[in-house]
């Protein structure tokens, strides 16, 4: 079990979510798990897979810079009854392979746990052929898959652990770089499908996924200074989404998304194909990727761009806010 | 079982399937059939699953048993036809064979009790599921051979190509690919679409051990199936004709999938001796 204090949770931030996940999550998955297999295209360094490798050099194998063949290989060793954890650049794994994701993770629902690593703007100055702004949308269309997004490095550890004794065909996006911010310093319960309350408030509900929890809890604070006060939710779960935590929140004068992704097909699409279809919810402003490439730059400088650093946010929230009062 | 009593077995597992393959492609009517890859790969199946691959129909998920995965899926009316000669489909089963709501059409989905290892339909991807299957049966040492049959036309696929590029990479000699290779595709001769030139050749660089066969003659595909290379994968390039058998359907691009009126129907069937 991960079990999250303040100590290790900076330890974990410095990994980033990969490193925290291959590095830490993976070897506490092995002491339940021991038939795990992890496959890579090329990224076992990258992801932060060494460790797991010297430990076990008999658990891996690189199948080199084929993600198709990657997630096909996946498919006969997982149908040979190994739990196989698969991992390539979050761009590539969601789209260069997307049809081997939909045959075989889908449709044959082979037991593979998809990792993209890299997901959103982590790849910066890579540009944009590097960037995974689809990758939500693209899996979430895929029946039977479910989809995973952690908000920070403690989080991608229990992730990881979690996905490793669901059983089932679960994709797993890692957004931020290293040194994350941390959201959280204390242990807490970590279950798929089960969003996490992380600030209290009764006038807008913001529900973050990802790399955009921190940034979203960040905007809440700003929004409080102006007596404004906002439920965040981690939505670490995007599919199945949790409905109830929507339901309950459905007192709230505004619902906001907030994603490292485009703003088509992600979290706020996934949120409002609930709301629609009932009645009494209030309107739902869609944070994220604006649906344009980007130009390249730094992290800061890629999420200014489409407006998700925590003041952004809380002014676009706060025009909002005030037009539906 | 002496070689001349195989070979008169093996022929009349062939003849079988020819018939059965005709008989469904008739009774799907105006919806058609992929009939010409299915007759091009009938002794291929036929060797198969008369001779070669270890398989037991009343313990069907026998971790020890071999694999066979068509990869060109669409030749799943064979692959059906070959099943129900050896007992893991019956006869009724089958002739649901495109019904609304049968299990059985176009292309195979994954179903061990019934002997199917793999969903085909999407060119290429059976080969590198079969790469991870070998892997698998390597690490469990399993005593097991995995076979994947491919088509010509299918080589055009990239992930081919990372496919065996991997399994030689991995060692694997339980693994044996087979290229049905009729020399027509879906818009014409694999020639004038995409010249592989010589698959032997390709396969070879890739480092598979290679054997460039007639793909209908009996006695050599079980010669070739008993030449196992002890390091490396095995290819079995098999020189096939499209629609053999049946002389209007022979080298035709219009039967990769055709609809067979009763008249075609009968006169196939008057072909088949």
């Amino acid at each position: 079990m991960i079990e999250i204090n303040k100590l290790n949770a900076r330890i974990y931030s410095k990994l980033g979510q990969s490193g925290a996940a291959f590095g830490v999550g993976l070897i506490e998955a092995l002491n339940t798990s021991a038939d795990i297999i992890v496959l890579s295209a090329d990224m076992s360094s990258t992801a932060g897979l060494d460790r797991f490798k010297t430990m076990n050099p008999n658990l891996f194998y690189n199948v080199g810079i084929a993600e198709q063949n990657l997630v096909g290989i996946a498919a006969g060793l997982s149908s040979e009854d190994k739990k196989v954890i698969i991992t390539a650049q979050a761009a590539f794994v969601s789209m260069r392979s997307c049809e081997q994701v939909r045959q075989y993770m889908g449709y044959m629902h082979s037991n593979i746990i998809a990792i993209g690593i890299g997901a959103g703007f982590a790849l910066t100055f890579f540009g944009n052929t590097h960037y995974a702004i689809e990758d939500i949308s693209i899996m979430r269309s895929i029946p039977g898959i479910t989809v995973l997004s952690p908000s920070d490095a403690g989080q991608a550890a229990k992730a990881i652990v979690a996905a490793t004794e669901l059983n089932a065909p679960v994709y797993i996006r890692f957004t931020g770089t290293m040194n994350c911010p941390v959201v959280y310093t204390e242990d807490y319960d970590y279950k798929i499908g089960e969003s996490i309350c992380v600030n209290e408030g009764r006038d807008i509900t913001l529900i973050a996924t990802g790399s955009m929890v921190y940034n979203s809890i960040k905007a809440a604070k700003i929004l409080e200074e102006e007596g404004i006060f906002v439920r965040v939710i981690d939505m670490h779960t995007i599919k199945p989404i949790d409905t109830k935590v929507l339901k309950d929140s459905i007192d709230s004068k505004l619902f906001v998304s907030v994603e490292e992704h485009n703003i088509i097909g992600g979290l706020g699409t996934a949120i409002s194909e609930f709301i629609v279809s009932e009645s009494g919810f209030p309107p739902l402003l869609r944070l994220g990727v604006m649906d344009k490439f980007s130009h390249p730059g730094d992290y800061a400088y890629l999420l200014e761009q489409h407006r998700l650093q925590p003041e952004q946010i809380a002014e676009d929230i706060l025009i909002k806010y005030k037009s539906i009062l | 079982m002496p070689n001349m009593e195989k070979y008169n077995y093996l022929k009349e597992i062939s003849h079988k399937l020819r018939l059965r393959i005709l008989e469904l492609t008739y009774g799907v009517k105006k919806s058609g059939a992929h009939v010409g890859g299915g007759l091009s790969c009938v002794e291929i199946l036929a060797t198969l699953y008369g001779s070669v691959l270890k398989y037991d129909i009343n313990n069907p998920l026998d971790k020890s048993r071999d694999r066979f995965i068509l990869s060109k899926g669409h030749s799943a009316i064979a692959l059906f036809s070959a099943l129900e000669q050896v007992g893991f489909l019956t006869k009724e089963e089958l002739d649901q064979f495109e019904m609304n709501g049968s299990p059985y059409y176009a292309h195979a989905s994954r179903n061990l009790l019934k002997g199917i290892e793999f969903s085909g339909g999407s060119l290429s991807l059976g080969l590198s599921f079969a790469v991870g299957v070998a892997l698998a049966c390597k690490r469990d040492n399993l005593n097991n051979h995995i076979y994947v049959l491919l088509g010509d036309g299918e080589c055009d696929e990239g992930l081919v190509w990372e496919s065996l590029m991997s399994a030689a990479h991995f060692n694997l000699n339980n693994l044996t690919v087979i290229v049905d290779c009729n020399g027509l595709q879906s818009d014409g001769y694999t020639l004038d679409i995409m010249n592989h030139s010589s698959l032997a050749d390709k396969f070879k660089a890739f480092g598979f051990n290679v054997h460039d066969i007639d793909g209908h003659d009996l006695n050599e595909l079980q010669r070739v199936f008993d030449l196992k290379d002890t390091e490396n994968p095995n290819a079995i390039i098999a020189h096939t004709v499209k629609g053999k058998g049946v002389s209007f359907m022979e080298n035709d691009k219009r039967w990769h999938h055709g609809v067979l009126s009763l008249n075609e129907y009968e006169l196939a069937i008057s072909e088949q001796k």
